[in-house]
């Protein structure tokens, strides 16, 4: 048996580690000066009233009917997605989006893509497991 | 350890029975998801794929979670040996649940959405779950009393029902500009969120798992040894700091990654008591396999080892790299949700809901029938997705990448075996949650209409004698 002294002080320091912890990723977000464009932003809330998770993934996290949109921005251009967006595909169906939540769902990619590269080819592999962007 | 009444259609009886209900249409929206890979552009003007996603994924993580309440709710009764602290608690609980439930199913149906990923409903919708839980959290906390001498299970309890409610309540920071403005700050956040609630409902079914594992050996040795209560802080300690494998893409901090790597190892731990146990396991296996919900436990375990060697391994962020965004992911996703969370939870549903005052005997050849239906086409269905999940890495390593959508062509024969190995799974699973349902309603439809003649018989006696 684990006397009871202990089983207290673990889990008092596993909580106020776990508090400190996350006290800290809050305080201290990887991007500073996050402001962005009321576009962008108005993308962002439209990227989530129409669900494009459920299919689109993000840096790898979202569902895996459609491609990865994190880069498409820089690869494919605002042309491509505005084709895309206009009249959907086979498999994604057509929204009947107005030119406003179109040109915000372009802002928001674009500003997705600012961040940073999701493509696997761009990591390098350390031998003691770690990667590096 | 007293028994509760295994006549009466207790609330959590009934959170059990819902979470069941969930269950089978969870499976019926996964079929049609599945259906949607291997038939692009079907049901895409009714219920395109955007609205089938979060219908099976919301349903089956209620079910998860309903029937992780009903399971404490029931045993915490049987532990202490007194009522839960209050009825009315539960009851008011149960009720907030299933109308919060029912409008989100609905509203996904019409296209509604509004959060993010596996909890896509508006966050309006989010309160009374919220509330909810916070019931849940004040029963719990109220009908336990003392953590003083008690078992692993209770702290279980406690730490799942606790990390729930912080974990959920974080989820929706995204609310406020400061944390979503930027998509790295706003997916560091979300997935250090959902990273841990899964630890917390896992907290919840494993504490269950444990108290069924002492009931069926009649023993509480492993509940209050040292080393279940070691294993329960090797648990919560990566509940709080092994979320970052999720993002080791995502040009987060460097440090969440690395703590992640570290704090993940430390499952090696996990896995190698289970390797050195597994003698031990099997021949208990073998002296209780009769038992219902000790076959359900010894399945979990077989799909703890399966899972926990690929968790492993994928929280090594040099195999994530080509393990991200495939349908790997999504194969220990699978195999955590269905090999080991759907498989406690059926193991504490026997438990509570087969002694009915209708007898299970008939149905039991129907049950082995499904548990070897489910257990064999769960593994095809998972070989599956390793299969499709490797072939897409290896695109997604390729120099000269062919373009996505014939990237998934080159998928369709292994997502019609996952669409095959799904429907076979859902017919044994169908096979196994008809008596338990069944049993419950006749019974307490038989014992409703006994009462009401009961009742009509008294009027008539009183109207006489008076």
């Amino acid at each position: 048996m684990l006397p009871e002294k202990n089983k207290v002080y673990i889990i008092s320091l596993l909580i106020i580690s776990f508090l400190a912890y996350s006290g800290f990723i809050y305080k201290s977000l990887p991007f500073k000066n996050s402001a962005i464009s009321k576009e962008s932003s108005h993308g962002k809330i439209l990227w989530q009233q129409y669900n494009c998770n459920a299919c689109h993934q993000v840096y790898g996290l979202g569902g895996y009917l459609g491609p990865d949109l994190t880069n498409t921005f820089s690869k494919k251009g605002s042309a491509y997605i505005s084709a895309f967006l206009k009249g959907g595909t086979e498999t994604m169906p057509n929204f009947n989006l107005n030119q406003n939540e179109i040109t915000a769902l372009i802002a928001y990619l674009k500003s997705i893509d600012k961040t940073g590269s999701a493509d696997p080819r761009t990591f390098i592999k350390n031998y003691d497991g770690t990667i590096e962007q | 350890m007293v028994r509760s009444n295994n006549k009466e259609l207790s609330t959590s009886k009934l959170f059990i029975i819902a979470g069941l209900f969930l269950l089978a249409t969870g499976m019926i929206w996964g079929i049609t998801g599945g259906l949607q890979y291997i038939l692009p552009g079907f049901l895409k003007r009714q219920l395109s794929f955007e609205k089938v996603r979060p219908l099976h994924v919301s349903s089956v993580v209620f079910w998860i979670i309903l029937s992780a309440v009903g399971g404490v709710s029931t045993y915490i009764q049987q532990h202490t040996g007194k009522k839960l602290y209050s009825n009315k608690l539960i009851k008011a609980q149960f009720i907030i649940f299933i109308i919060s439930i029912f409008i989100i199913l609905c509203s996904y149906i019409l296209g509604k959405f509004g959060g993010r990923e596996y909890w896509e409903f508006h966050p309006i919708l989010a309160l009374p779950i919220i509330i909810a839980w916070i019931l849940f959290l004040i029963n719990v906390v109220k009908s336990i009393g003392t953590l003083k001498n008690q078992p692993v299970y209770i702290w279980m309890w406690l730490t799942g029902v606790i990390f729930f409610l912080f974990t959920f309540l974080e989820s929706y920071l995204w609310l406020f500009p400061y944390f979503r403005n930027n998509v790295v700050n706003d997916m560091t956040i979300q997935w250090k969120s959902y990273g841990s609630m899964v630890g917390s409902w896992n907290m919840l079914i494993y504490g269950s798992s444990i108290f069924l594992m002492d009931k069926i050996s009649n023993t509480k040795t492993y509940s209050h040894s040292r080393i279940a209560f070691l294993l329960y802080f090797t648990g919560l300690f990566n509940l709080m700091f092994n979320w970052g494998h999720h993002i080791y893409t995502l040009p987060t901090h460097g440090f969440v990654k690395h703590i992640s790597y570290a704090v993940s190892m430390t499952e090696l731990f996990i896995l190698g008591r289970i390797i050195y146990l597994w003698k031990d396991s099997l021949t208990t296996a073998k002296k209780n396999f009769h038992q219902t919900s000790y076959r359900f436990l010894m399945a979990a375990d077989i799909w703890i080892f399966l899972t926990l060697v690929l968790a492993i391994a994928m929280s090594i962020p040099a195999i994530n790299v080509y393990t991200h965004g495939t349908h790997i992911t999504v194969a220990h996703t699978m195999g955590a949700t269905i090999g080991i969370n759907s498989f406690l939870l059926l193991a504490i549903a026997f438990d509570i809901l087969k002694d009915t005052c209708r007898n299970f005997e008939p149905y039991k050849k129907r049950f082995n029938t499904g548990y070897w239906i489910v257990n064999g086409s769960l593994l095809l269905f998972w070989i599956s997705l390793i299969c499709a999940g490797v072939i897409k890495a290896k695109w997604q390593l390729s120099n000269s990448q062919i373009p996505f959508s014939s990237m998934m062509l080159t998928l369709k024969p292994y997502f019609i075996v996952f669409f095959i190995s799904g429907v076979i799974m859902m017919i044994g699973f169908f096979l196994i949650i008809y008596p338990l349902v069944i049993n419950q309603l006749l019974c307490y439809s038989k014992r409703n209409s006994t009462e009401q003649i009961d009742a009509s018989y008294h009027t008539t006696v009183t109207l006489q004698n008076k």
